[in-house]
């Protein structure tokens, strides 16, 4: 078989049928349908997106509250939350102080 | 007397969405005509040209009116198409041993004497669009154009958007591809 004439021979075949042009009924109305949804400002869509991050962002919270709040204390801790955060605020003051015996 | 497509597309981008429906009118049958090439099933056909609509409307700030709207929304039909494809490749091996009877008897009469299968038969047709689908889709995409739709290098790079050496190099792949399936019918039918 010559293939160099069979595919010259569908390609004519491909030229010689050519695809219909037809639309649908009323192709032009679903497309005119469809605009008004594009055409949502820049604003609507970023408002829009907050609004769906929103979501999450309270599921997470929730879930880090009750985390924070059913986890046990650690061993050392005193229980007194105002004492726990006054040493760690001043735990780096305490160690930068020279002593009373080094000073001697 | 009508409006011009440029006072239409000017219109559209001052706020008048209306004006976009006559665009929609007479440029559709063009754009169906171009998708029935690369996609068979009517449902897909609407939705790529449904998507070109809905891309050029996107982009019509973008249009700078150098060229007529034409070429601008062909090229964006064109490389709708070509994402169709990429996203479609279904499995493109199917065996020539599938060939309905009409397609098998146009091959057998081929392979007799050439002159007498004609390129009109529906037979024919049936069998180069069952070839034209298992091309991968960058030969697909240029053997239409190049081969069936006849045009130049250059008008499928503008229309592809790939450079004129990367057409020449897709063209001489896609010969080399459709030969092979050509003499995998071959094989098949005649060994």
């Amino acid at each position: 078989m010559n293939l160099f004439e069979l595919h010259k021979k569908l390609i004519s075949a491909a030229r010689a049928n050519p695809p219909s042009e037809r639309v649908p009924l009323a192709f032009e109305k679903r497309i005119m349908a469809l605009m008004p949804r594009l055409a949502v400002d820049g604003w609507a869509q970023w408002a829009g997106a907050l609004w769906r991050a929103a979501v999450p962002c309270v599921a997470i919270m929730l879930l880090l509250s009750a985390w924070s709040y059913f986890s046990a204390y650690p061993a050392n801790s005193s229980g007194d939350l105002s004492q726990e955060i006054d040493n760690t605020i001043l735990a780096a003051a305490v160690q930068d102080q020279p002593s009373a015996d080094s000073t001697r | 007397m009508d409006p011009s497509d440029a006072d239409l597309i000017a219109s559209v981008l001052k706020g008048d969405t209306a004006s976009f429906e006559p665009l929609v009118q007479k440029y559709s049958p063009r754009l169906f005509a171009t998708a029935r090439r690369y996609a068979r099933r009517e449902s897909e056909v609407e939705d790529i040209v449904q998507e070109v609509w809905l891309k050029a409307y996107q982009k019509l700030s973008s249009f700078r009116g150098e060229a007529p709207f034409e070429h601008w929304l062909m090229r964006l039909a064109v490389r709708t198409c070509y994402d169709f494809l990429r996203g479609h490749q279904r499995n493109r091996e199917t065996m020539f041993s599938e060939l309905s009877e009409p397609e098998e008897d146009w091959l057998e009469r081929f392979g007799r004497q050439p002159d007498t299968a004609s390129e009109n038969a529906e037979a024919a047709r049936q069998l180069i669009e069952r070839i034209l689908e298992q091309l991968s889709p960058p030969a697909r995409m240029v053997i239409t154009l190049l081969e069936i739709e006849d045009r130049t290098v250059k008008e499928i790079s503008e229309l592809t958007g790939w450079s004129v050496p990367l057409v020449k190099v897709r063209a001489f792949r896609a010969r080399a591809e459709m030969r092979k399936i050509l003499a995998r019918i071959a094989k098949e039918k005649y060994l």
